[in-house]
Parts: C-alpha cells; sequence; structure tokens
C-alpha cells in the first residue's frame, strides 16, 4: 500500500474558492469581535458573569481545541512509539492541524486572559507557582506550539528548497519528535488535573481522582478521530485516492482506546458507589447519558473488522467520537459546572463568533497550507483506480 | 512557602505510619493522593459575623466601598434618594467585595428562623486557611500573608485568567469585566487600613457587632461561648475589634443558634467564621468536607509528577524509540521511508 504514495507535494489550484472566501468572511467578523473585547473589555463581548468567569472562550478555543489538535500526538504515537513506518504518509497532514489547532489555542487563551500582557510573568521564575496545574498546562503548551512548527518544517523548507537546513533538522528530528509524544502526554493529562481542585462544583459523575487519565486517553482517540476525519474530507475534497487501508488500523487502535475510557470511567463511578446519580433525572445524567451513548455509539460503528474497513463507518466513528469528547470536555468544564447560586451563563452571539471565526481561521489556513507547500501525498484519483473507496 | 513545601515532603519521605497518621487525624475517607491541610498562623486575624445580630443595614457595604474606593451601585429607581450613600448591589462582581443577602421563607414574620422566618447573611473572601485560588494561581499572584494569613491579590502579576475565580469554593474573587484591562478585585480584609492599625471598615461601621474583628483563636473562643450559651441569656456583644475596651458593647440576647461555627473546618478551615440561628446551606453557605481542594489537587498533581521522575523516564524511553525509528527509515520524519523511493 506504500507504493501508491508519492512524496508530499503542494497541491496548487485556485487560491480564492467559495470555501475560503466563506471561511474569510466569518473570520473577519470574528476579528471585529475581537477588536471589541479589546476596546471595551470582555463584558462587552463574552456573557461570562460573577458566577460563570470561564465561558465557550476557555471551555472550547481552550480546553477542547488541542484535544481536536491531538492528531499529529496520536500520530507520533504510532509511526514512531510503536515504530509502524508506513503511517509517516498522513503525518504531514495530521502535524498541520495540531499546530493550527494549538497555535488558535494559544491566541484564544491571549483573547481571553484579562490581563494578557502579564502572561509574560509566566516565563519569570519567580513568579511561578510549582502547585499550579495550569502553570504546567500552560508551558507545556506552549512549548509543544513550537514543537509543532519544528515538526512540520520540513514542508516549509522543502517548498523553499532549502535542503541543507533540513538535512540538519533531520539529524536531530528524534529529538523533537520525542518531545511532541511527552508534551502532549503531560498537559492533556494536566488539562484534566485543572479540575481536580472543583469537588464540590463538579458531580461524581465527572470528577473522579483520575480525570487527568480520562483526559489523555480521551484525546488521543480524539486525535486519532481527526486525523481520519481529515484524511477522509482532504480526499473528497481535493479529489485524491483515499487513505483506507491506513484509516482501518487506526480504526482498531481507536476502538480500544475509547473501550478502556469507557470501561475506567464508568468502573469508577460504580466503584465509588456513585452509579445512582447517573439515574437521578436532571441536567448531569442527561449530560452523562449523551456523553455516554456517543461513546458507546463509536465503539458500534466500529465493531467489526467489516466495519472497520468501510469509508462510511470511519467517517461516522470519527464525527460521533469527536462529538463525545468534546461534550466530555464542555460538560466537565462549563456545562455540568455548578457556578455560583443565581447566575446563569450562555454564550452571546459575539461571544460564539469569535470562537466560529477563530475554528474559520484554523480550516482556512490549513487548506492554504495544502495548497501552497508539500503536505498531502495521496495521488489525485485520476492517477490510479479507485478499487479500495467503496 | 519553603515550609509547606517541607510539610509535604515529610508526608512523602516519611512513610506509611507518617501518612496514616495524617489521614487519620484530618479526614473521614481516607484519600490516598491527598497531601495534609495546611494550619493557620498562630497570628492569624479573622472576621467573625454572627447573621442573629445583623439587621441588614448594609453600612458595611458603603463602608467597603468606601475604603476601597469602588463606586456605589445605585438602582435607577433609588437614585433621587440614594445619591450613592447606600451600595445597592445585589452580588459579589469586579467592583463590589461585600455584599449583604437576605433569606426569606414563607410568611417572614420571626428573624432566624428557617420556616417562615428570615435571615441576613454576609459574603465575601472567607480567607481560607488553605485557600484553593493560592494554590491553582500559575503566576503567584494569589498569596496568603504568612503570618496574618490575608489572602490578596497582586494585579502587576495577576494575567487575568480566572482560575481562582473558577476554583474558589465560594465564588468569590471577582473580574472586573467592565473595563478593557480589568483586575481581580476581592476582600483583602482591609489590609492597607490594618497596616495603619486599623479594623476592617466594614466591622470598623457594624452598629451591633455583626461584624467583628480579631485574632482568630480569640474569634474562635467567642463564637464557641455564644452557642454554649442557653438563648435568651442576656449577653454583651463586642463591636469592633474583639478586645477593644474603648468601644461600647451591644447589649442582646443570645439568639437560638445553630450550635455549629462555620468555617472552623469548612474546606480545610476559613478565617472569616459564621454563626447563625438558620441552617448555613440555607444563607448559600456550602457545605464542604473538612479536607482543603488544595489538598488533593496538588496530592494528585505532585503525585504524577514526584521528584519529576515520571517525566523524565518517559522522555529517555522517547528518545530511544524515535532515534531507532528515525535512523531506520533514514531520518525521513514525515515521509515514505526513503527505500522506496
Amino acid at each position: 500500500m506504500q507504493d501508491t504514495h508519492t512524496q508530499p507535494r503542494s497541491l496548487g489550484g485556485r487560491i480564492i474558492t467559495v470555501p475560503v472566501a466563506i471561511l474569510t468572511v466569518l473570520t473577519l467578523v470574528g476579528l471585529y469581535f475581537i477588536a471589541k473585547r479589546y476596546y471595551l473589555g470582555l463584558g462587552a463581548v463574552a456573557n461570562i458573569n460573577p458566577g460563570y468567569p470561564w465561558g465557550i472562550w476557555v471551555a472550547f478555543d481552550v480546553i477542547v481545541g488541542p484535544a481536536i489538535g491531538c492528531g499529529g500526538f496520536a500520530m507520533a504515537l504510532l509511526a514512531y512509539v510503536l515504530n509502524k513506518g508506513q503511517y509517516h504518509p498522513i503525518m504531514r497532514p495530521a502535524l498541520l492541524g495540531g499546530l493550527f489547532g494549538y497555535t488558535l489555542a494559544g491566541v484564544a487563551v491571549l483573547i481571553d486572559l484579562g490581563r494578557y500582557f502579564n502572561s509574560l510573568n509566566l516565563l519569570l521564575p519567580w513568579h511561578l507557582n510549582t502547585n499550579s496545574i495550569m502553570l504546567e498546562t500552560a508551558l507545556c503548551v506552549m512549548a509543544y506550539v513550537a514543537v509543532l512548527w519544528v515538526e512540520f518544517s520540513p514542508a516549509i523548507l522543502e517548498r523553499f528548497g532549502l535542503h541543507r537546513m533540513r538535512a540538519f533538522l533531520n539529524r536531530y528530528m528524534f529529538v523533537i519528535i520525542a518531545l511532541g509524544v511527552l508534551l502532549p502526554t503531560m498537559h492533556q493529562s494536566a488539562l484534566g488535573t485543572i479540575l481536580a481542585v472543583n469537588e464540590t462544583k463538579l458531580s461524581p459523575l465527572w470528577w473522579t481522582e483520575l480525570l487527568p487519565l480520562l483526559f489523555l486517553i480521551s484525546a488521543v482517540a480524539m486525535g486519532y478521530c481527526i486525523v481520519a476525519l481529515e484524511a477522509t474530507l482532504v480526499s473528497r475534497g481535493f479529489r485524491l485516492q483515499s487513505e483506507l487501508s491506513l484509516l482501518g488500523s487506526i480504526s482498531y487502535i481507536t476502538f480500544w482506546i475509547v473501550a478502556a475510557f469507557l470501561i475506567i470511567r464508568i468502573g469508577v463511578i460504580v466503584l465509588n458507589g456513585n452509579l445512582g446519580l447517573a439515574f437521578v433525572p436532571g441536567k448531569d445524567a442527561t449530560l452523562f447519558w449523551f456523553e455516554t451513548i456517543l461513546f458507546a455509539a463509536t465503539l458500534v460503528l466500529l465493531a467489526t473488522e467489516r466495519f472497520r474497513h468501510s469509508e462510511r463507518h470511519i467517517f461516522l466513528a470519527a464525527c460521533t467520537l469527536l462529538l463525545a469528547g468534546t461534550m466530555y470536555r464542555l460538560d466537565a468544564y462549563l456545562i455540568a459546572y455548578k457556578g455560583t447560586v443565581g447566575w446563569r451563563y450562555f454564550p452571546s452571539v459575539p461571544e460564539l463568533m469569535v470562537t466560529i471565526g477563530l475554528v474559520s481561521l484554523h480550516i482556512l489556513a490549513f487548506i492554504l497550507f495544502c495548497k501552497l507547500l508539500p503536505v498531502l501525498s495521496n495521488p489525485p484519483r485520476a492517477a490510479a483506480a479507485e478499487g479500495h473507496a467503496t | 512557602m519553603s515550609l509547606d513545601r517541607r510539610q509535604f515532603l515529610t508526608q512523602s519521605f516519611g512513610g506509611a505510619a507518617a501518612a496514616g497518621s495524617v489521614l487519620a487525624a484530618g479526614e473521614a475517607d481516607a484519600f490516598t493522593l491527598a497531601r495534609p491541610n495546611k494550619v493557620a498562623s498562630p497570628d492569624a486575624v479573622g472576621i467573625l459575623y454572627d447573621s442573629t445580630l445583623c439587621v441588614g443595614c448594609k453600612a458595611c457595604m458603603s463602608a467597603c466601598k468606601a475604603a476601597n474606593n469602588a463606586p456605589a451601585v445605585v438602582p435607577a429607581e433609588l437614585a433621587d434618594w440614594n445619591q450613592g450613600q447606600w451600595d445597592s448591589s445585589e452580588d459579589l462582581d469586579g467592583r463590589t467585595l461585600n455584599v449583604i443577602k437576605v433569606y426569606v421563607n414563607g410568611t417572614r414574620e420571626v428573624k432566624d428562623r428557617e420556616i417562615d422566618g428570615f435571615a441576613f447573611v454576609k459574603r465575601h473572601c472567607l480567607h481560607c486557611v488553605d485557600p484553593s485560588c493560592v494554590s491553582v494561581c500559575p503566576v503567584s499572584a494569589m498569596r496568603k500573608d504568612p503570618v496574618k494569613g490575608i489572602v490578596t491579590n497582586d494585579k502587576d502579576a495577576c494575567m487575568g485568567c480566572r482560575y481562582c475565580s473558577y476554583a474558589c469554593p465560594f465564588g468569590v474573587p471577582q473580574f472586573d469585566l467592565s473595563k478593557p484591562y480589568g483586575r481581580i478585585n476581592k476582600c483583602q480584609m482591609c489590609e492597607h487600613l490594618q497596616a495603619k492599625g486599623g479594623i476592617p471598615a466594614c466591622c470598623d461601621v457594624c452598629p451591633t457587632g455583626a461584624s467583628l474583628f480579631g485574632k482568630l483563636t480569640d474569634l474562635q473562643k467567642e463564637a464557641e461561648q455564644r452557642i454554649s450559651l442557653a438563648s435568651g441569656v442576656d449577653y454583651e456583644f463586642p463591636r469592633g475589634r474583639l478586645g477593644d475596651a474603648s468601644r461600647p458593647t451591644n447589649p442582646g440576647q443570645i439568639a437560638h443558634y445553630q450550635k455549629k461555627v462555620y468555617g472552623e473546618k469548612e474546606a480545610g478551615g476559613t478565617q472569616l467564621r459564621y454563626l447563625a440561628g438558620v441552617p448555613f446551606p440555607r444563607l448559600g453557605l456550602p457545605v464542604l468536607p473538612d479536607y482543603s481542594f488544595a489538598s488533593r489537587a496538588e496530592g494528585i498533581q505532585h503525585t504524577i509528577y514526584k521528584w519529576f521522575a515520571a517525566p523524565v523516564v518517559l522522555f529517555a524511553g522517547l528518545l530511544a524509540l524515535t532515534y531507532r525509528a528515525t535512523r531506520k527509515g533514514h531520518g525521513q520524519h514525515d515521509s515514505p521511508p526513503a527505500d522506496k523511493s
């Protein structure tokens, strides 16, 4: 199957297409509200309030965003730790997705921080509080953004013919790749540990001492699913051959990670004697079952060997699991979070437009990079028979 | 800070006996990853708020605004008679550090009665002994004074992430969302007035002694004495600062107290302590465990990262694996192995 792949190459073609135009408009609308936020303050744009200090910008952009950006991390685990070299062709698009997922999460942090200039204090040793899980998360994420750019830089160096620099980089790339696995392991688990302090502000359906483990393994599963989703959309959208054979094995791994997630999560709830809470009618139970059904649906969609090699099943399973992992994070951070009594939170339209603008910018940058830089290595569909794309 | 770290290390190295005694001393249910609660400084100061003495005049709210240079909130319909003398904030927010709230039930006939009664409650920072906000702040902007125990925010360190607000079990620290470049505001027990020998403005202005400033250990004794007495007994309630003979007392009767001092043990203890006639949850004071949340969160984090060993070992293993994998593929890290081109 490796033989169907060529070296990565840029797609070229027209830059301004209808999707690009739509995404540009959405990005500009988001930028308008970001400018408003800086000019008038957080309260002028976001609905966060004294009872709910964190809104959608934190819960989605900063917490869900990096989980969706785990493609590069998840693929590096596979290609280097498990030494499965055949996955290299989907490494670049996976890294590219992660690159923008993380970079834009970093941008979202700077939009959400109330005193953004002081974020430089994160780099001053005498300011650091080593008890703070957010400190670890912030430093790890900053370092990982840099690592992702270096990991992706061969594509840029190739485009501009800087072969000697690329060769130099290749010699030490194994260090960068190792960091590219270590750092996400640390901060994706830390994103769970951030909630450890909220024991009474979160139902035991979410709060457990194993939050770091649950956040880590669900992030890895989301990483494989975003790779599957990207690969499917890219092969359809750009009319390239599909990566189906590679995605089949990824689906097998995804199946077992999701199974482990469900067993650990529900096992902890049962062992702590809290299963009854899942049957108390109300918001918590509804959210819990919605998530659990989504996770379980992923298992069903990938249950058999035949399902795991069906493009439709892979695509649906990827969408379902990404939604499940997104809901798990949104619930734990925001929807199931018990803010101060008397306050409610629902995002405002301008607040949502900022998030939509950042997501649009993410997709826009992904498309432009694929057109301008050597990212994808699938041959065009016309060049080969579509024997396996059923 | 160094003392706290040493306590933590003592527990880590001290073996099962030390850990066991810590858990037995403080916990109902043993939690294996927790560090012990921090303990209050012997010189800690605090406030005792007695809900049964509070008449709901809100003088403390206005005094708080004046002492902390914050504007009084005046609803439009009250503006013709209230030119800012009365603060009418309804809850803590970016400019309101202290608020009086009321509990009402049924016919609201009798003060400090749960059914068909009403009661006042004062809400501001409880100055936890082992605060979540200090534990979670990445840039050490939230600090707890090692002697007096006052919890403060340094706006020059703070980056406005609002994790303190998010993690506070009482919803206290408030970011001022109304400004382009706001800041966290919270009760700092009028630290600036205490530095000049004064007491917190709310206690200074309270006509009944419902808000009483003093040394934490003395306040606890005062509170225990009140709940130990039979209701209806005459009592001279101190005002302003406990033990300050220059200020006349407020003669009254002991109320029907809940037989509990809220804040003695909640979340590891707080330096604002409450007495009340109605159950504390009715006043919006949550039921909390005796351990501090920081003790558990830090326990989990420092277990994972003990001696930073796990990340180092993991990194070493990863280096070996990635070295092997990239050498095999002739260094082509993100493209097909060179052997087929």
